[in-house]
């Protein structure tokens, strides 16, 4: 648990009431609720519960049919991805989205897409701006390497690397976008102890030197006791808890919901 | 302005009101074309149902089969034994495309095996070639290129016994893939090679056959097209073909590869028949892969294809 | 031994990003482009420059443009044939109603037209993705074949249904036509290949380049990190498009002389794509690996059989030929999906320890 100051009061993010159905499946129903700046947020759930989808909504990559999604205040519900990137939405995904026919370097210079200006013919010359800009994005690029501790690895090509190595080169691709909230996808799947504290340690690097608020899929609950300052369940589709770490561990619904009592 | 207006939007139908025998018979010489299609349509289907190989050698497997009956009954074999000696080939043909392109490339993304398959394609080419000779073949099969007249229309034999060929294959396929166990383990290994072997379905096996069948329809394919219009090199071209017909039907379904053809090989004919005046002709060497396109734009999975959602 | 980078440190960024790092890699690329700008010429044969090297740049440049658009955005196209027809055909209305244009600028102009096309038929790649694209631009070239046949103006209503190339001049030398000399055209090829090597490069390892790669690797994560897809694939089919379109002018305009649209039939479509594929897709030296191992082909067995004493009947050829095609495309998908490119780059970690074996 951690002592924060008190965030502004306008919310980053505000979902309200967002449902979005697959077919004759219902993956999210009703869904509200707020990420203030400067929070880091845990979402958490069984198995099916729509966390995911509930990322992928707030990424713009699937439509709710009904609800709203603000972002800074201003209504975003039917932005596409790029757009919704654009406002410095970044994020992780539960099977590592790496491209794998490119290196590590090149993945990450790939997250600062969105900051880099120019036509494709004054690229083609490279020498002059486009060079210029090229080596100010690395040089920011190398900073993150840096901070993430993958130097080793920067000319490996990311299908090779090993899973873990993978999942924070993800990290470093999303960071390379400088957002202003970072969603991350269970950012700590499949890894080892030693590794989830390195996790850990970035991701709290990550919110308290760059002040970016953070959003995570979590499955592991000492983690989320650890970092978290707010905790989100869901279930079902539907958010059933939203509080302080300590009190939605002690919540009945959530203790119901991953023992897999029958609901209503 | 207005006369280009009429001319394309009102003569021709008119034209097709002015003589409704004649529409007839092209309609159905449409119909018949698109059957052709649709055979080789239907090899395609099979394999990807079966396998998620998009087999781009299809056609040449028809010309291939094709082919071999013909080499084997100009060297005296009696139809029925070429018949057999044919299948037995396209089978050996299979176990070899098995053993030496798909094993290998097991898991591989779809695009890598259906370059592979066009180099397939490209090899099948010389390697016909190279056994049967590259001189067109008659192909007999005791059915006469001849018509006679229903309903004041003229009907062609030859043509009709494909369409009734075509409809038996199709609807013994549609049985196999609902309705028996292998059907479903075919299905199971279209969708997920790596799963499928993990429970246990015998992999090679399995598309040892389903190429062996496919290669059944590429025979049936070839024969018709042969006894037709001779069996010669222009029938990979036109085998080439298949591809819009599958885009319309989606390329899981057989009654899709079905209509997808009909619709294909009447489209074009019409096309070439009534606005291909207007234009200079030869419209039906473009028109399948157009109407293929705009079909795409509009419904990216086909007629009958499944709707492709996409997760993250 | 001698391979070893060791001892060469890198600094700064900019040299880090340089296209030879290496230095061994610099003295090779430098004493390559030296013998092909100065050696060849001189030495090699009139058959040679002709039948080999010209056709060899040409297609190399082709297959740079099609690289471009499958190997590193990963859009399939079966329509190379009908854009290199857009440019060869462009090229000609262009001399023809402009006779004292220079023809290298004609040449661009062609590939300028070729461009158009391609992002035209590129607006459907939004939709469809994989093989249904490459069904796609099957009408592309289907179509567009079948435009330069049916429309006489694009012949300038030649009786023949052939273009012809014009003769022209560039500083004060002959350089299309009847009378330009094979090293003359070589060069000619050679100067622009080079260029649009560089263009490809630079294009390739900078943020163009990273884009084209996200879609092809993972086009929905892409989009969701502020890719924006059809800018991007179309910006991949105009500028493979231009290439393409200039390759095609040039086949007609440095090569054949004169040309009917038999010479950009869907079979041109597959042999650079089997260029590409046996080079390797997403590498620029690739390219000109595969168009060079391509071109050779039916050389080698032209010549071959004749230095055994064999004789081969064209037809027997024609049909090895197709085996073997078919045949090397199935085996570089199995063995090295990456193509003669990464069978290169393997060869040159060998030699980094060459002579000791690890």
């Amino acid at each position: 648990m951690r002592a924060r100051p008190d965030p502004p009061p306008t919310p980053l993010l505000e979902v309200n009431r967002i449902s979005v159905r697959f077919g004759a499946v219902q993956a999210l129903e009703g869904v509200s609720l707020e990420i203030r700046r400067g929070e880091i947020v845990a979402i958490i759930g069984p198995n099916g519960a729509g966390k995911t989808t509930l990322l992928n909504v707030v990424s713009g990559f699937y439509q709710p049919y009904e609800g709203q999604i603000l972002f800074e205040g201003r209504d975003r519900t039917q932005l596409r991805p790029y757009d919704v990137a654009a406002l410095g939405v970044a994020r992780t995904f539960q099977n590592v989205a790496l491209f794998k026919g490119m290196s590590v370097l090149d993945n990450i210079m790939t997250g600062r897409l969105l900051k880099m200006r120019g036509s494709f013919l004054l690229e083609a010359l490279y020498w002059g701006p486009a060079m210029k800009q090229e080596l100010e994005h690395r040089a920011f690029v190398e900073r993150i390497i840096d901070f993430l501790e993958i130097q080793a690895i920067r000319k490996a090509f990311a299908g090779k690397l090993p899973y873990g190595l993978q999942k924070r080169v993800e990290l470093a691709r999303a960071l390379a976008a400088e957002p202003k909230l970072l969603l991350l996808d269970e950012p700590m799947a499949g890894m080892n102890v030693e590794e989830k504290e390195d996790m850990c340690r970035f991701i709290l690097g990550v919110n308290d030197e760059f002040g970016t608020t953070i959003a995570l899929i979590e499955h592991d609950m000492s983690v989320v006791m650890d970092i978290s300052d707010r905790v989100i369940a869901l279930d079902y589709g539907r958010k059933i808890a939203d509080g302080r770490p300590d009190e939605v561990r002690a919540d009945q619904g959530v203790i119901d919901a991953y023992l897999g009592v029958a609901h209503a | 302005m207005l006369e280009l207006l009429h001319a394309v939007l009102v003569a021709p139908f008119k034209d097709m009101a002015g003589s409704p025998t004649f529409l007839v018979e092209v309609l159905i010489g449409g119909l018949a074309a698109g059957l052709m299609y649709s055979l080789v349509a239907l090899g395609f289907v099979l394999i990807y149902k079966a396998s998620g190989v998009f087999n781009f050698a299809q056609g040449v497997m028809v010309l291939f089969a094709a082919l071999t009956l013909v080499g084997l009954i100009e060297r005296g074999a009696p139809l029925v034994v070429a018949l057999a000696l044919t299948m037995a080939v396209m089978a050996a043909l299979a176990f070899a495309i098995e053993r030496v392109v798909l094993r290998p490339l097991v898991n591989q993304e779809q695009i890598i095996l259906f370059m592979a398959t066009i180099g397939l394609n490209f090899f099948l080419e010389g390697f016909g070639e190279f056994a049967w000779g590259s001189d067109v073949k008659k192909l007999d099969v005791g059915i006469p290129d001849t018509s006679f007249m229903a309903w004041g229309v003229q009907v062609n034999r030859l043509e009709l016994t494909a369409a009734i060929t075509a409809a038996v294959l199709v609807a013994i396929m549609a049985v196999f893939f609902q309705r028996t166990r292998v059907g479903r383990a075919l299905r199971a290994v279209a969708d997920d090679h790596e799963a499928a072997l993990s429970i246990g379905i015998p992999l090679n096996t399995i598309w040892i056959v389903v190429w062996s069948v496919a290669g059944l329809v590429a025979i049936v394919a070839g024969i018709m097209w042969g006894a037709k219009s001779g069996v010669q090199f222009s029938l990979s071209l036109i085998a080439l073909k298949a591809l819009p017909v599958l885009i319309l039907g989606g390329f899981t379904s057989v009654p899709g590869a079905i209509v997808g053809g009909l619709i294909i090989g009447t489209g074009e004919k019409l096309a070439e028949v009534y606005w291909g005046p207007l234009v200079g002709g030869a419209i039906e060497n473009w028109f399948a892969y157009m109407l293929a396109l705009a079909f795409l734009l509009v419904r990216p999975q086909g007629l009958f294809g499944e709707k492709i959602i996409e997760r993250v | 031994m001698i391979y070893r980078e060791a001892g060469q440190f890198k600094s700064t960024y900019a040299s880090d990003q340089a296209v030879f790092p290496i230095l061994q890699d610099r003295v090779i690329a430098t004493l390559a482009l030296a013998a092909a700008v100065i050696g060849l010429p001189l030495v090699a044969s009139e058959y040679w420059l002709q039948a080999v090297l010209i056709p060899f740049l040409i297609y190399a440049l082709a297959a740079l443009g099609l690289n471009l658009l499958t190997g590193y955005a990963g859009q399939v196209s079966l329509g190379t044939g009908g854009f290199m027809a857009v440019g060869a055909y462009s090229a000609f209305k262009i001399t023809s109603a402009f006779p004292g244009l220079n023809i290298v600028v004609a040449f661009l102009l062609a590939g300028l037209a070729a461009a158009l096309v391609g992002v035209l038929f590129g607006i459907p790649s939004l939709r469809i993705k994989g093989f249904y694209l490459a069904v796609a631009t099957l009408a592309a070239q289907f179509f567009l074949i079948w435009l330069f046949n049916k429309v006489a103006w694009f012949t300038n209503y030649a009786s023949s249904g052939t273009i012809t190339a014009p003769p022209r001049r560039m500083l004060g030398v002959m350089v299309t036509g009847p009378e330009a000399t094979a090293p003359v055209r070589y060069l000619t090829a050679l100067a622009l290949v080079a260029l649009f090597a560089v263009i490809a490069k630079n294009l390739v390892r900078g943020r163009v380049g990273r884009s084209w790669m996200a879609i092809r690797d993972r086009d929905i994560a892409a989009e969701i990190i502020g890719v924006r897809p059809l800018r991007t694939k179309l910006l991949a089919f105009a500028i493979s498009s231009f290439f393409c379109g200039v390759a095609g002018a040039e086949y007609v305009f440095l090569y054949l002389g004169s040309a009917e649209t038999l010479a950009f039939d869907i079979n041109v479509s597959f042999l650079v794509l089997f260029m590409v594929i046996i080079g390797g897709l997403g590498s620029i030296l690739g390219s000109f690996l595969g168009a060079a191992f391509i071109v050779m082909i039916p050389i080698f067995l032209t010549n071959v059989p004749h230095l055994l004493g064999l004789a081969m009947p064209v037809a027997l050829q024609k049909q090895i030929e197709l085996m073997v095609f078919g045949g090397l495309i199935v085996l570089f998908l199995i063995v090295e999906p990456h193509g003669l490119a990464r069978l290169w780059q393997i060869a040159k970690e060998k030699l980094r320890l060459w002579p000791f074996p690890y």
